[in-house]
């Protein structure tokens, strides 16, 4: 995938501008800084995709149950959930890191743990209407197993708002993964990561601002990709907002 | 339940709820206390030492009375004291909070005041090319990670304008008003960059929603001006959820500027929980990240009170959101989510950022 190997120090050629061998450039140390950024994006994209993945799962199953089991239960997933929210989402991210310690799992394990309690969210409030709903009473007087009600009469009518929600946390979690790795949380070194290069091109900059615009651009990129998909998403899939961009 | 009553019982319990998550995830950290506290000279103490550090902290008593110990000292401000500073840690923070507020307050200037006019423009231009540009402005806007913002700021003002913003230190308010904002002013420009375009976004939106109501168009036809129909029928009902947005958002600045603060090397709250956390120094991310989550909840809950305040229908807690009365985008009614955060990650327009954090 890399022109070349994104660790290798190209030692003469250190702090090359972008050129025909180097596209991007090379770094203080001599690395090909554009085999750095697609090792970087990738590194970005996995922990996007994994902490989101955790947090979808989790918060569906955990606001699908508080809202289909009501009662006591609902106080306390809800209470719960309350509580994660009552800090600033990158807070909740440094409490985690500073338990466990930095790393790729860390990052993904944080991201995931903050996003849990808004897709909870999300998915308690219209599976709290559709319970209520006659085909569920319907599919209920079928004799139809708990498990099927959930996941065929629940589930399958909120993929929309999920869908959406799930698009606008990955360009949120993009951003936290860098945002992290930046602060030095996140991805530790060697490995690439698009926070982390941003991160090291700030003394430099002077001198090499290539180093700096290449990530900048490339995490801005990824983030309005994602945020116009949500928007485009959210447009399509609710009525409600079909004449309107937010 | 009555909503005013709902969400002001459901205060304290919240808060003791984040003092157990805070206390608990302190305790989870690997090795004793002891070690953490004095490093690898805790390899030099005798047992007994040990044993007679370990009962003048405090630990080796059970968790829960541990905990209730802690929470005792809470409500003497007593936070305990910061290893790094060598100060009680209410000591520490409170000296760094006047920084934040102050960056908090800035941005949030800077962003309404280029916010509102924006979205108000691009909402009476619907669909028209000026439109189209604030639209775009404001969606790169949203996408711009604030410390992509911070870094190209310092890369511009010291490569062609060879100045550096004043770094490291801060000059209070108080002692010298304008060197303070001098200090300030570029990375509350940073801040409030990204929160404008969420102004933006939310204004525009109110605002297209209120300009098709029945009374803008009353108020067409007998005759009023266009600009009087927008600055003065349309734009206080449009404000609601911008009021809205700015608190939430308001309570994120509180919580300090974490990547800001650090590119610009400001000595504010979000620095003190980082470098705290980097020095294992647990007794002051226990405090600080306590005394953030703390401002945080109080922000939320006056947010909260102000939209009853503002909108009726919520105390009457009857409105479905079906009677056709629109004066707000949906998401952002407390009495759908509560927490602004439950139906979009930053809390209002959906649009994913990590400004303030």
């Amino acid at each position: 995938m890399t022109p070349h190997d994104p660790l290798k120090l190209f030692a003469i050629d250190r702090l090359k501008g972008p050129n025909g061998t180097y596209w991007f450039g090379t770094d203080l140390l001599g690395r090909d800084a554009f085999s750095r950024l697609i090792i970087g994006i990738r590194q970005s994209m996995i922990i996007a995709f994994a902490a989101v993945g955790i947090a979808t799962l989790a918060g569906t199953i955990i606001g699908l149950l508080s809202a289909w089991w009501g009662g006591i239960w609902d106080g306390i997933f809800m209470r719960i959930m309350d509580v994660l929210l009552a800090f600033p989402a990158i807070l909740l991210a440094l409490l985690i890191i500073a338990i466990v310690g930095p790393g790729t799992m860390t990052s993904v394990a944080a991201i995931a743990i903050v996003y849990t309690p808004i897709f909870a969210r999300v998915v308690r409030g219209p599976a709290l209407s559709l319970k209520q709903r006659d085909f569920v009473d319907a599919a209920r007087t079928f004799g139809s197993s708990q498990g099927f009600i959930l996941s065929r009469h629940l589930l399958l009518n909120l993929v929309a708002p999920l869908a959406v929600q799930v698009t606008l946390a990955l360009a949120w979690a993009l951003l936290t993964e860098a945002g992290l790795s930046f602060l030095g949380l996140g991805t530790q070194p060697p490995t690439p990561s698009l926070g982390l290069m941003l991160a090291e091109s700030r003394n430099l900059m002077q001198h090499a601002p290539w180093l700096m615009i290449f990530p900048a651009l490339t995490i801005m990129l990824g983030i309005l990709g994602f945020n116009l998909t949500g928007d485009a998403l959210r447009d399509i899939l609710d009525p409600r907002t079909q004449r309107r961009e937010a | 339940m009555n909503y005013v009553v709902q969400r002001l019982l459901t205060f304290p319990l919240i808060l003791l709820g984040v003092s157990i998550l805070v206390f608990v995830s302190i305790r989870l950290i690997p090795g004793d206390a002891i070690t953490a506290m004095l490093g690898t000279e805790a390899g030099l103490l005798t047992p007994a030492q040990r044993e007679t550090l370990a009962a003048y902290f405090g630990i080796d008593q059970p968790i829960w009375s541990q905990y209730l110990r802690w929470l005792g000292g809470l409500f003497s401000g007593d936070l305990g004291i910061s290893s790094i500073y060598g100060k009680p840690v209410l000591t520490v923070v409170l000296e760094r909070f006047p920084l934040t507020l102050q960056l908090s307050l800035m941005s949030m200037a800077i962003s309404l005041s280029v916010g509102i006019p924006l979205g108000v423009l691009a909402a009476s231009r619907n669909e028209r090319p000026s439109d189209l540009l604030v639209r775009v402005l404001a969606m790169l806007g949203q996408s711009t990670p604030s410390f992509v913002i911070g870094i190209l700021t310092i890369y511009v003002l010291s490569v062609f304008f060879g100045f550096v913003p004043a770094m490291g230190t801060f000059t209070p308010f108080f002692a010298d008003p304008l060197a303070s904002f001098g200090q300030l002013i570029f990375p509350a420009i940073t801040l409030g960059f990204a929160f404008a375009a969420s102004v933006t976004r939310i204004t525009r939106s109110a605002m297209l929603d209120v300009l098709s109501d029945d009374y803008v168009r009353t108020a067409r036809s007998k005759g009023a001006s266009p600009g009087s129909v927008i600055w003065r029928h349309a734009l206080p009902n449009a404000l609601i959820p911008v009021v809205t947005l700015s608190g939430v958002e308001f309570g994120y600045l509180l919580g300090g500027a974490v990547i800001v603060e650090q590119i610009f090397a400001l000595p504010g709250l979000g620095r003190l929980v980082l470098d705290a956390i980097t020095q294992r120094d647990y007794a002051l991310v226990q405090g600080t990240i306590l005394f953030i989550a703390f401002n945080f909840l109080v922000v939320n809950l006056l947010v909260d009170l102000a939209y009853v305040a503002l909108d009726p229908r919520i105390r009457i807690g009857g409105d479905n959101g079906q009677n056709g009365f629109r004066i707000s985008p949906s998401s952002l009614r407390p009495h759908r989510c509560r927490d602004h955060r439950a139906l979009s990650p930053r809390g209002h327009s959906g649009v994913a950022r990590l400004d303030a954090t």
